[in-house]
């Protein structure tokens, strides 16, 4: 790597889940002291928007909160895309509440549901348990075109895009966090680093899923015992961009110790080294096709992927 | 000599005639710009909206009230939008029409020269504040404030009233400088009659000059309420995304403007009836402000007749 240093130029374009948006804004900063001639764009259209960009070969690396759908598999197959797919850390997906909120310091898989299945009408917090106060309940959440509601409403309601629509919807995380920290029965849902970045202002909500309440941690999310919310995050590059030098060089600093830093420094959770060395070989060897068979990935755990990695050697 | 001295004229007047020639041509082109936009602008929204109506159907778009385009179970009524755009127009113009209208009062009827130049200025300076920074003072002051004097009304963080302060400011320069001109354009000779028949200032100023001047006044309401319903940027900064049918301006809502961000920021694909829907909201929005622009021009016109 040394020898071709602040050699490599070119442009890559990055778009996709706002959730791994911190993380790429965090590489993207460091390769840019490194490589000061490799332009490295990043943007965040959502996991379903980036999916789109990338089957129209508008951009070479769709970033993606949940795996790649049999659908979107086959849209890029009519355009001749075919895609590597690298796992590069895992989340949590965050259940949060202000900080002025002290009763709902749990909620059951249950609860939850009660809260945002579609037909829902629940209106005060009081109708989530009895017990808790009669206070408004504001929800907020990602738009439909966000990988964490596609997760969200899979893991919760069974089924992807099931929810309730009366909420507040934003593509920008920013903007969930600002409208929950602000309502006292505010309620939202968006990835850990979020919640990690604005502690002060958010409470997060420990979940019950049959095995006592457990809340999302670096520990809870690595071991999979934060479940079903912890899931993997995902890079998809072009197969047939991944040889140019700019993309290649991109792609093994996401993977790379300083690229796993990036991770940690933006509250996710980092690969173990057994699976990143896993993950750097399906890139070198150009492994294509997704390791999930275009189904939903939810509750997989950290030694179920690296059986599927290894399986797929 | 005298022959060399012809023809030297007459090519200065070729030349002239030509130049005359070219100089109405890159004006007409310059002004067909402006029409053709239009037209271009017109033909695009009916093209896209016409293939979204035979998705949908145009009753179903107009009477409905759920709107939930992007959602698995989509829902295509645009009620909902129509009321937070309503909501935002009339709270908008509760606070700038009057504001605007007794502003400009002070101004063309009070003010000395010296008062005149510091206040007139300073209104326009409002004018000239982009909108997004409206936005962020909506969210960041006028919600705070809300929240704080009225805490029983259960504000949320993103709110209707909100939005409609922050756009009430926006329009304050344009009602108060539209509703100026008009009141100063009222003839002296009125104000004298009515001083000389023993009216006070306070008479002359409400009871002659304002009714009088009516129907400009009236034509910048309109102008300035058609502006409040276009308007975007702060209104989905302050007032939420979340389209319903409410009256409470405590709550959260959706415009026609915002929704258009919102759906076109996420990419929906063209062949989805969502792509479809920003074009018949923008189509409806259009139609919107193309029937008050009317109403004002209608206005004016009246107002001219009657002292020309």
């Amino acid at each position: 790597m040394g020898g071709t240093e602040g050699k490599v130029s070119g442009k890559v374009i990055v778009d996709g889940s706002s959730t791994v948006e911190p993380i790429s804004k965090n590489v993207e900063e460091k390769i840019r002291g490194k490589y000061p001639e490799l332009q490295v764009l990043v943007n965040k259209s959502g996991t379903g928007g980036g999916f789109t960009k990338f089957a129209a070969k508008e951009i070479e690396i769709a970033t993606a909160s949940r795996p790649i759908e049999q659908e979107e598999i086959d849209k890029g197959k009519t355009g001749g895309v075919e895609f590597i797919e690298l796992p590069i850390a895992y989340d949590g997906l965050s259940v949060v509440v202000p900080k002025e909120n002290t009763f709902a310091t749990s909620l059951t898989l249950d609860e939850l549901k009660k809260i945002w299945s579609p037909d829902s009408k629940l209106a005060s917090w009081k109708d989530v348990r009895a017990g808790f106060p009669d206070v408004a309940l504001k929800l907020y959440g990602p738009d439909t075109q966000s990988g964490t509601f596609d997760y969200f409403t899979e893991a919760i309601n069974g089924k992807k895009g099931a929810s309730r629509k009366d909420y507040e919807q934003s593509a920008d995380d920013e903007v969930l966090v600002r409208g929950v920290s602000g309502d006292k029965g505010g309620l939202g849902y968006f990835g850990y680093a979020y919640y990690e970045a604005h502690k002060d202002k958010l409470n997060v909500v420990a979940i019950d899923s049959g095995k006592g309440a457990i809340a999302p941690s670096a520990e809870t999310i690595g071991d999979g015992t934060y479940s079903p919310l912890s899931r993997p995050l995902f890079l998809y590059v072009r197969k047939d961009v991944a040889d140019r030098p700019d993309v290649k060089t991109l792609v093994e600093f996401f993977l790379s110790d300083e690229g796993q830093a990036s991770v940690k420094d933006e509250g996710y959770v980092p690969l173990t080294a057994d699976e990143i060395k896993l993950v750097r070989e399906r890139f070198t060897k150009g492994v294509t096709g997704s390791m999930f068979g275009g189904k939903p990935a939810v509750g997989v755990k950290l030694k179920d992927l690296l059986g599927k990695l290894e399986g797929a050697k | 000599m005298t022959g060399a001295g012809q023809t030297l004229q007459s090519n200065r007047r070729i030349f002239q005639k030509r130049y005359e020639a070219a100089i109405r041509i890159v004006c007409l082109l310059c002004a067909l710009v402006s029409v053709l936009t239009t037209l271009a602008i017109i033909l695009t929204l009916a093209g896209q909206a016409g293939r979204f109506f035979s998705k949908v159907s145009p009753l179903a778009f107009f009477t409905g009230t759920d709107w939930s385009p992007t959602f698995s179970d989509a829902k295509f009524g645009v009620l909902p939008l129509i009321n937070g755009t309503l909501l935002i127009t009339v709270g908008s113009g509760l606070f700038a029409l009057p504001l605007g209208l007794l502003s400009a009062i002070y101004l063309s009827e009070y003010a000395s020269p010296r008062a005149r130049n510091i206040l007139k200025p300073g209104l326009e300076l409002l004018a000239g504040i982009p909108t997004v920074v409206y936005g962020y003072f909506g969210v960041m002051f006028v919600t705070p404030l809300l929240k704080k004097l009225l805490p029983n009304m259960g504000f949320g963080e993103f709110n209707a009233a909100s939005g409609a302060i922050v756009v009430g400011i926006m329009i304050l320069p344009l009602v108060s400088s539209l509703c100026e001109d008009a009141l100063s354009a009222v003839p002296r000779a009125l104000r004298e009659g009515a001083y000389g028949l023993g009216a006070t200032k306070a008479e002359v100023a409400l009871k002659i000059v304002v009714p009088a001047a009516l129907s400009g006044i009236m034509a910048a309401y309109i102008l300035a309420l058609s502006r409040a319903i276009g308007e975007t940027m702060a209104v989905s900064l302050a007032a939420g995304s979340r389209p319903r049918m409410t009256l409470n301006p405590a709550e959260s809502i959706q415009t026609m403007t915002s929704y258009i961000v919102q759906a076109s920021k996420g990419d929906p694909p063209r062949e989805s009836a969502a792509y479809g829907s920003l074009f018949a909201v923008a189509l409806s929005l259009f139609v919107i402000t193309l029937i008050m622009n009317i109403l004002a021009a209608k206005f004016v016109k009246k107002y001219r007749n009657v002292y020309d």
